[in-house]
């Protein structure tokens, strides 16, 4: 599984941080950073975390 | 044969309970019926991103997932009556739909001002086609007059600015977003739109729309006459629920549910997204609807649970539905971010971090206890604070 963030849409909003806290995160400057092939255990959080994402900024390839 | 589950409204609560139900192992037909002629969107950027660029179908649809792919969607046709009883409801089109199941998606429509004056040049923003009426309409240099101000209102009146128009807010309250931001933060926030060069008139409302063919301006209650080339109307929403009038339902605000977000009294009917008005036992118990983004997809999680209980399908939800509701706002590079519910602790309002003026934690207190929290900025607090309110458990 891949994760896909369009960095041109994302605006931070950290809601993906709160459905996969393992694969995304907002660092100390208020920066999203996240893991770009997690482990396919993950796929639900995943899932979820590309559905609560405002801007619907997040695909998920594989 | 299969059960059939029809969902009235194809937006956003629909398209989750769709998604639901097939994760839920339902294999029956599921029907979407919408009145709008597109698959689900998403509205907030209707009056953000979207408004500042533009408007297009294609940027802000929902990703439909391949588990959805057999549903029937019914587009631009709505749903006209219903008889719970008989379970089937009727479309626009005079088709008869039985259902073993239904799900109320509707939604809300924009109030509309019942003032006097000619109807062209007056907008909302709810759907694509409003937005983009609007987009085209603001050129720089054009006189916006925007009428309310919560967060839509606010939203737009962000957006005119950044496109150029000269905008005016003008509404009812002192402060703009009073409710359920309170009186010190919505006059800071004030204090950044006028900042950006908006005008506030507030404690007002509009007695009428001037011009003939079109909007040219507005009269407003104190006699105070303003030019306007556009009029945009911010001032609450109405819940979709006309076509369940005659089954004996309470829908005097959205649809009325019980704890389950069953539609009250009857089995196989639920209710998911901005028309829902149910209780929250996080809170005090008493049925509101919640018009937040984050609802459609936390309703249908849990609706989907007691729908399929009551087809025979699987267990009842394990527990009350108690959602954390959540809520984020952007205006020009301000993040507004709302947890829980502010308009609980009204009366107990503290600044925890920060200053009203900069990047700011505001915090809304009952009895003592945290009951909500509103950030404007410090993005990497939001964590931190989402996390203290959904362990606290509130009493009533
Ligand atoms: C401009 C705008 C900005 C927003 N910004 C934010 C924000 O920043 N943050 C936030 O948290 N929330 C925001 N929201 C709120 C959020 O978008 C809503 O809570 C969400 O869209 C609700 O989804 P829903 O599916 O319940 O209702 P809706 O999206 O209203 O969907 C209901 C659907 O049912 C259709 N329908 C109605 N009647 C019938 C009928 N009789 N038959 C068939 N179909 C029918 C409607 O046309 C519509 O397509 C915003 C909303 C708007 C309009
Ligand atoms: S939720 Fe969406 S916009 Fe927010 S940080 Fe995650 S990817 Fe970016």
């Amino acid at each position: 599984m891949r994760v896909i963030v369009d960095m041109n849409i994302c605006k931070d909003h950290g809601q993906c941080v709160f459905a996969a806290p393992e694969v995304f995160q907002i660092n100390e400057n208020g920066k999203l950073v996240y893991v770009a092939e997690p482990d396919e255990s993950l796929r639900d959080a995943v899932e979820e975390a590309a559905d609560v994402c405002p801007l619907q900024a997040i695909t998920i390839e594989g | 044969m299969g059960q059939r589950i029809v969902i009235a409204g194809a937006s956003m609560g629909g398209l989750r309970a769709a998604e639901r139900l097939r994760a839920a192992g339902f294999t029956g037909e599921i029907v979407a019926v919408g009145d709008e002629p597109h698959l689900p969107y998403n509205r907030p950027p209707l009056s953000k991103e979207a408004l500042a660029s533009e408007v297009t179908h294609e940027a802000l649809a929902f990703r439909l997932r391949p588990a959805v792919a057999d549903v029937t969607w019914r587009l631009g046709v709505p749903v006209v009556s219903a008889d719970l009883a008989a379970r089937a409801v009727r479309l626009g089109d005079g088709t008869e739909l039985a259902y073993d199941g239904l799900v109320v998606a509707t939604g809300m429509r924009p109030r509309r001002l019942p003032v006097p004056g000619p109807a062209a040049g007056r907008h909302v923003v709810r759907t694509l086609e409003d937005a983009r009426a609007l987009r085209a309409a603001l050129r720089p240099g054009v006189n916006v007059l925007v009428i309310g101000a919560g967060f839509i209102g606010c939203e737009v009146a962000a957006t005119a600015r950044t496109l150029g128009a000269s905008v005016t807010v003008v509404a009812p309250e002192d402060v703009p977003m009073r409710r359920p931001l309170g009186r010190d933060l919505g006059a800071a926030l004030r204090r950044r739109h006028e900042g950006h060069g908006v005008a506030f008139l507030l404690g007002r409302t509009v007695r009428a729309f001037l011009g003939e063919e079109r909007v040219t301006g507005a009269e407003l209650s104190d006699g105070t006459r303003l030019d306007a080339d556009v009029v945009v109307e911010a001032v609450g929403s109405v819940a979709n629920t006309e076509w369940l009038e005659g089954n004996g339902l309470e829908l005097s605000d959205g649809v009325l549910c019980d704890e389950a977000l069953r539609v009250e009294g009857r089995p196989g009917v639920v209710a998911v997204g901005d028309v829902a008005r149910f209780p929250n036992p996080r809170y005090d118990g008493v049925p509101r609807r919640v018009e937040h983004w984050s609802i459609p997809t936390d309703t249908a999680k849990h609706a989907v649970v007691t729908l399929l209980a009551d087809l025979g399908l699987g267990d009842p939800p394990a527990g009350p539905f108690a959602p954390l509701p959540t809520f984020w706002s952007d205006q020009y590079d301000l993040r507004l971010q709302s947890f829980g519910a502010p308009v609980l602790g009204e009366d107990d309002i503290r600044v925890l971090e920060g200053d009203l003026d900069g990047e700011v934690v505001v915090g809304y207190h009952r009895d003592g206890e945290l009951v909500g929290v509103v950030l404007v900025g410090m993005a990497s607090a939001a964590a931190r604070y989402r996390a203290a309110l959904t362990r606290a458990s509130v009493a009533a």
